[in-house]
């Protein structure tokens, strides 16, 4: 058998428990060492998302937890060199998995979201200081780039915050409208801050490059001249204070 | 040729990171596992940048995938390469396994037949990880459960003719030596005689324990009476090298692992080192 007919084969002992693989491997002579390697595979991949999904664990309950791991390992082969990729797509085996509950895979996300912007790219926040000598009509904002951001149906993150304190959880609710949520790092410390559609689209037009007087002009035509500048105002406090924004150019070349 | 360097370390873990930077923790070295820290930025590049200026560093990777029978992945070889640049770290290793094909990762070291094809696929892999990386590196022996047969070569074979084909070094992993000889039913001593010693720079001990049917590599033990004789064994037949002591589960207080590495400093007949 040439190396890559033996490695072909114990991947699909692996990854699908296949006997007429372990058979060409080996069979009965080895059974005992394939055991060993299908019991490392799946611990290795269980505990990846254990680690990586407390407080959803928390909220489903061990046994359903269990149940979505086995699921997902079943669903989804590892691919990356990374273990820490491998958790990427769990929130998605949980949307399927419970396609009534949306906090759940909301949670996930959460789980995830701080994770990755735990270890995501280092940024230094602009310091209000600096903002002194900006030419607004011109500027262009930078934001950190471990910021991630997606809508929101449901309190998953006050569910989330009350189970990272240990505290009783509030009761699900579904938003009367849709939401949204924003994660980012600042410091060392991963943080996030549920928002409205309204910030939420202000932030996806910033990180594509609309210049500052662009998301005032349509901000003033979403709410009226007197709001929509005020608006614009109130964001570029919170994101400063934040910690979101770590550059500012003028776009003029 | 990698340069030599002899002294006594720890696998650098999450647990002790507070010690290693408040204090001068009694080691000549540390080891970190690179995957931890191939990472963009935040916390971890953080504590690897302080534990660098503090104590060299030597990088052991487990995810290079060396016996792949379809290459090196390069997006992985090209961050290693990067953290190497940053960290300049006294070695950089990865294991004699496989882990990946066709896209599929399995984040365990799988065991290699030791027949020619596979010799010339490891040699082929080595010399490429090397170029990219711009230096040799160790290669590890693995803790074995399949003994894939027919075999054209022992494992120790194996390893001299990687070492005398890219040039690389060893690192000689003693607890993986005796658990696969323990699975396998060959004798370590042979072994330990058998791999080229002026190729063996750095030295694992780790405990490990019973299985069902083997005995697994498990890290979660002290070094047992077994390890530490072939240790013993061994030590007189190489040249200067780097000895540490592996542990990746149950970790107990840094003193306990420090007690460890000062009975590694007396079987080699090194002065013991007191903490600044």
């Amino acid at each position: 058998m040439s190396l890559l007919d033996l490695q072909r084969d114990m991947r699909a002992w692996l990854a699908r428990e296949d006997a007429a693989a372990a058979e060409r491997l080996g069979g009965t002579d080895i059974a005992p060492g394939l055991r060993v390697h299908q019991n490392n595979f799946r611990v290795q991949l269980a505990t990846c998302l254990e680690d990586s999904f407390a407080r959803t664990c928390d909220w489903i309950g061990g046994e359903d937890f269990h149940q979505a791991v086995v699921a997902h390992v079943e669903r989804v082969s590892p691919s990356s060199w990374t273990l820490d990729a491998y958790p990427r797509d769990f929130p998605a085996t949980l949307g399927l998995l419970h396609p009534a509950d949306p906090e759940i895979a909301e949670l996930a996300w959460i789980d995830l979201a701080l994770a990755k912007a735990f270890a995501g790219p280092d940024a230094v926040p602009l310091a209000p200081a600096e903002l002194g000598e900006v030419d607004w009509d011109h500027a262009i904002l930078h934001l950190t780039p471990t910021l991630d951001l997606t809508d929101l149906a449901t309190n998953s993150t006050a569910i989330w915050s009350a189970l990272a304190e240990g505290a009783e959880p509030p009761p699900l609710q579904l938003l009367p409208e849709m939401g949204a949520i924003l994660v980012w790092r600042e410091g060392e410390a991963a943080r996030f801050r549920a928002i409205g559609q309204l910030e939420l689209q202000a932030l996806l037009s910033v990180r594509a490059g609309l210049p500052f007087s662009g998301l005032c002009a349509t901000l003033v035509e979403e709410l009226g001249e007197q709001a929509g500048v005020a608006w614009a105002g109130q964001l570029l406090g919170q994101w400063l204070a934040d910690g979101l924004i770590v550059s500012i150019t003028t776009g003029i070349a | 040729m990698i340069a030599s360097f002899a002294g006594f370390g720890l696998g650098l873990r999450k647990p002790h990171y507070a010690e290693f930077l408040e204090t001068k923790v009694a080691v000549d070295f540390v080891e970190v596992i690179s995957e931890n820290f191939m990472v963009d930025g935040g916390r971890p590049r953080r504590i690897l940048r302080e534990v660098r200026d503090r104590y060299p560093v030597a990088l052991h990777g487990v995810s290079m995938s060396l016996g792949s029978a379809d290459g090196l992945d390069g997006a992985y070889l090209a961050r290693l390469r990067a953290l190497v640049e940053e960290i300049e770290p006294l070695f950089v290793s990865d294991h004699l396994s496989w882990s990946r094909i066709d896209g599929f990762n399995s984040h365990d070291l799988l065991p290699l037949p030791y027949t020619r094809e596979a010799l010339e696929l490891v040699c082929a892999n080595i010399a490429h990880a090397q170029d990219v990386l711009g230096r040799e590196i160790l290669v590890e022996n693995p803790s074995t459960y399949i003994d894939f047969a027919p075999a054209d070569m022992t494992e120790w074979e194996f390893l001299d003719r990687v070492c005398a084909r890219t040039g690389c070094g060893l690192l000689l992993d003693v607890n993986n030596v005796y658990v696969s000889a323990s699975n396998h039913g060959f004798d370590p001593l042979a072994y330990l005689d058998g791999v080229p010693h002026d190729r063996v720079r750095q030295i694992h001990l780790a405990g490990h324990s019973q299985g069902r049917e083997l005995l697994i590599d498990t890290h979660d033990q002290p070094v047992p009476h077994p390890v530490w004789n072939l240790y013993a064994h061994v030590l007189p037949r190489l040249g200067a090298v780097a000895t540490m002591i592996e542990r990746d589960d149950a970790i107990p207080p840094l003193h306990k692992l420090l007690a460890e590495l000062r009975t590694a400093r007396r079987i080699a007949g090194a002065p013991a080192r007191a903490a600044a």
